[in-house]
């Protein structure tokens, strides 16, 4: 049963935002998503100070199955990237919601949050 | 998946340990336990096993078995001096094309053969029908369920795990299997490692699976044999080569016996004439210095510009970087491009195998 957190928004190419104290968020991939990959081998990041606009390519995931694509799930410049997954790809797989986060956004449109889908939401579009 | 999917006696095994069944050739098996990496490095470091039941087992009995082999498969069963040696051949078309891989162990009875799941209604009705004018019987040993045991410490926790058998795990040496009972126990195996392959009564096989686990073996899936076999530079049948590709380019030229030469074996016409022509393309092995991972399909682009492919290609958890095996122009030199996702990236040629008993072997 794919882990989903109450607190976070979704979309359905499986990213997940965490909105943060200082108003930027956080973007990793579900539970589902590392899950169906399965073993994490490279994680390539976008540049910092990159503006994305949403469904942009916002990086690539490479498991030992396949490579598959990042998306930016809103708008916004990106100010921080994991740089942990540089050398432990595998957080992706062990600690998806944690220390698996993948990169941080400064948003141009914060209102885009409320076009996301909930836990609810996204549960049901997997399936669950 | 299919509702169908074919379960091997272990199945229940399986998903009590944790598996991730998926799809091979129409069988339910498990692809990991949990992680692939991790079950890949316990083979490398201690002992992991694998349910390979679904593999095809065939014994040949009959006065003309010998014959028949010296006839069906492209290596000489002549070479094997003793009852329990063993040796790998490819079973090839007339054209020269592989049809399949496979392990013959000669035995008391005559001959058993080991061939792969994937391909088992082509071979066995190829088999079958190349019995014609030879005095032998093809017996489909689909009683029997089959156990890989491998890594530098299978071969000591199999002997724990079943003390009756370490006088003959401890004298068996590499490429034999011999009978025990119903039981035969093979020191083969598909991931570069030492290790044991032991063939089984069905209904023997989940008590030895809990044996095996109470000595510490870990259980290991479809993934991590992946991984392992490709360190190893070993083919995987319809990657690799299939019956379009002759084993002259699939790294398999040391599996043919040419000698003697009024050995008439199927392909054997069609081979002289590429051996004598030169082979075009030839078997290398391929190892990614950067990020990324080489997959099956990459295209691949020689000095001069002439073209080859990849035919299997992961990221290997020995050697922490991306390595492929590759199909390629006889004149490639030490380092080709292969289109990664878009961009021509330089990848460095080597001779296969990659890994041997843990280490890098390639300079």
């Amino acid at each position: 049963m794919s882990l989903i957190l109450n607190d976070l928004k979704y979309n359905d190419s499986h990213e997940w935002v965490r909105v943060d104290a200082d108003g930027q968020v956080t973007v990793g991939i579900t539970d589902h998503a590392q899950e169906a990959l399965g073993d994490v081998v490279f994680v390539e990041l976008p540049a910092v100070g990159s503006e994305l606009s949403t469904g942009a390519s916002a990086g690539v995931v490479e498991s030992v199955k396949a490579a598959s694509d990042i998306y930016s799930p809103l708008d916004g410049v990106v100010t921080q990237i994991n740089e942990s997954l540089s050398l432990n790809p595998e957080l992706v797989n062990s600690d998806t919601y944690g220390e698996g986060w993948m990169f941080r956004l400064q948003l141009s449109n914060p209102a885009q949050l409320d076009s996301m889908l909930d836990a609810a939401g996204y549960t049901q579009a997997i399936g669950g | 998946m299919a509702d169908t999917a074919l379960h091997t006696p272990l199945y229940a095994e399986h998903v009590a340990a944790g598996g991730k069944i998926v799809d091979f050739a129409g069988w339910a098996l498990p692809i990991h336990y949990g992680s692939q990496l991790k079950e890949h490095e316990t083979v490398r470091s201690d002992a992991g096993m694998f349910d390979v039941s679904h593999m095809t087992v065939v014994d040949l009995t009959g006065a003309d078995a010998k014959a028949y082999l010296q006839k069906l498969i492209a290596n000489d069963v002549d070479k094997l001096g003793f009852v329990g040696k063993a040796l790998y051949a490819g079973m090839l078309n007339p054209q020269g094309g592989v049809i399949d891989d496979l392990i013959v162990y000669l035995t008391d009875w005559g001959y058993r053969v080991v061939v792969n799941a994937a391909t088992r209604t082509k071979d066995l009705a190829w088999m079958q029908a190349q019995t014609a004018g030879f005095a032998v019987e093809l017996t489909v040993r689909d009683d029997l369920s089959m156990l890989a045991i491998q890594g530098p410490n299978a071969r000591a926790k199999t002997a724990a795990a079943r003390p009756q058998l370490a006088e003959l795990i401890q004298s068996l040496k590499v490429f034999q299997g011999v009978p025990v009972g119903n039981w035969f126990i093979a020191r083969t195996g598909y991931t570069g490692e030492d290790g044991l392959e032991i063939m089984l009564p069905d209904a023997d096989a989940p008590a030895f699976w809990r044996e095996l686990l109470a000595a510490g073996v870990a259980p290991t899936g479809l993934g991590a044999r992946d991984t392992l076999r490709l360190e190893a530079g070993m083919n995987l049948y319809g990657h690799d080569m299939d019956e379009t590709i002759s084993p002259l380019a699939a790294g398999m030229g040391w599996t043919i016996a040419w000698e003697p030469a009024s050995r008439d074996f199927i392909g054997r016409a069609a081979l002289e004439a590429e051996r004598a022509a030169g082979p075009a393309m030839q078997q290398v092995g391929l190892v990614l210095e950067s990020r990324g991972v080489l997959r099956e399909g990459m295209a691949v682009t020689a000095a001069d510009g002439s073209a080859g492919v990849i035919t299997s290609g992961t990221f290997s958890p020995t050697l922490k970087l991306s390595i492929a095996i590759a199909r390629v122009p006889a004149s490639t030199g030490d380092s080709v491009q292969v289109d990664l996702r878009g961009t021509s990236t330089t990848v460095r040629v080597v001779k296969l195998p990659f890994v041997r008993n843990g280490k890098q072997v390639y300079a």
